[in-house]
């Protein structure tokens, strides 16, 4: 793997500014202050989000409170997707701080899991992490590791600790000199603009006549739509981590250094700004 | 009784167990193999033919004590998701609501709930269908 540590830093320490309020329905016995938070881009609202949590049960009788849940000017956010990923697809082109509505009722199923407790967080990380050594090694790092191998990479991830996952994450990330990179790039491709929760396809790091494929190549074949023609108007930003990546990057490249903790690359497909 | 090759699942409708199905242990099955190479159909990609079909071919296993079902081949809409395929086995199975049901690819991982079976089966069918497996207890971590 390509030794470049202050790039896995800085995505690790990426923080998102976000302002959280509680919905105006919510039947309160005193004013709800909003409560402000950096968030990790890299981690799960569940998983970071007790504090506010617990500021705002402080203003609300116990029957009133049941499962919380976040909301983005009317799109229910969720969990199970990073926050970095929640962000650039839905917040990308507004004003900081992020403004995230909270609730406690009405949960809607149809468009979220529930998540009782971190365990799920916990499986649904770990289940990613899989799916993905899937597709780069066919599963046999992963399948190699001890559990708590398994646990350090999750620990790392819950409790912040940069070195503490990227001892066991680095592993993830190797591949056989002689092949120039892994077996498939594990990446999901989200728009807003379609009903599709995302594009993921099998998608190799190199090419048959052994050049690297790049950010484009990849768009160019699964997702046509999201590249502008030479000579046209640039309709769409491709974000990975808040920021656009040349579309020259190899995948290869981007997936050793932006990937989430899962292993894989969430790519946005999101409208240019008009402004 | 005679076991029905193939049928297309229509969900959320679903067909009772047949009455005493037992319960019967599946010796493991060996790790799915990798589609081949000459399946490639542009730069960098390998999709499984029979792509544009609607419907794809979903095998499933159980593992362990879970009980079998009398059909094992479903045609699947590519657009449903993981979630949809477990209400449909739970209802299939009669399992009561105390029970939990988990689905693996790969023998490996357990797919989100809404994950699109056909995105699945683009990135880990083989031999034109998706091979999953089923279980009430967790199986593979």
């Amino acid at each position: 793997m390509t030794d470049d540590k202050d790039v896995l830093r800085d995505v690790w320490f990426g923080r998102i500014p976000t302002c959280f309020t509680l919905y105006q329905d919510e039947i309160t016995e005193r004013e709800a202050e909003p409560y402000y938070l950096l968030l990790p881009r890299v981690s799960y609202l569940t998983l970071v989000t007790d504090k506010v949590k617990k500021h705002f049960q402080k203003v609300m009788r116990q029957e009133d409170v049941s499962e919380i849940w976040f909301e983005y000017e009317g799109t229910p956010l969720k969990w199970h997707y990073p926050i970095g990923l929640l962000f650039d697809l839905l917040a990308s082109s507004s004003a900081l701080p992020w403004n995230i509505t909270v609730h406690f009722k009405s949960f809607p199923e149809k468009d979220l899991l529930h998540c009782p407790c971190k365990d799920a967080v916990e499986a649904h990380f770990m289940s990613c992490v899989k799916e993905a050594d899937a597709l780069k090694h066919k599963s046999q790092v992963i399948n190699e590791m001890q559990r708590k191998d398994h646990k350090q990479l999750w620990m790392g991830l819950q409790n912040d600790r940069f070195d503490q996952f990227w001892t066991i994450n680095r592993k993830l990330m190797e591949y056989p000199p002689e092949e120039n990179g892994f077996r498939y790039i594990p990446f999901r491709i989200y728009q807003t603009t379609t009903e599709r929760p995302f594009i993921q396809k099998l998608f190799r790091p190199v090419a048959a006549d052994g050049q690297l494929h790049t950010l484009g190549d990849l768009l160019r074949e699964v997702c046509p739509s999201a590249v502008a023609p030479e000579d046209g108007e640039k309709k769409s930003q491709v974000m990975i981590h808040g920021i656009e990546p040349l579309l020259e990057t190899p995948l290869q490249w981007l997936s050793e250094h932006l990937s989430y903790p899962d292993n894989f690359l969430h790519i946005s497909i999101v409208p240019q700004p008009t402004d | 009784m005679a076991e029905d090759p193939e049928a297309v699942l229509q969900l959320p409708a679903a067909p009772a167990a047949a009455a005493g199905e037992s319960l019967l242990e599946l010796s493991p099955e060996t790790a799915i193999p990798e589609p081949p190479s000459s399946v490639a159909v542009s730069p960098g990609t390998e999709e499984p033919p029979g792509d544009t079909k609607k419907k794809i071919d979903i095998l499933l296993k159980a593992v362990g004590d879970t009980p079998i079902m009398k059909t094992k081949k479903w045609a699947v809409e590519r657009t449903r998701t993981v979630q949809a395929l477990i209400d449909f086995i739970r209802k299939f199975l009669r399992l009561l609501a105390s029970e939990q049901l988990f689905i693996y690819v790969n023998q490996s991982f357990a797919p989100s709930p809404d994950q699109e079976v056909g995105t699945l089966y683009e990135c880990f069918g083989s031999d034109g269908k998706l091979v999953l497996h089923y279980c009430k207890s967790q199986a593979w971590g």
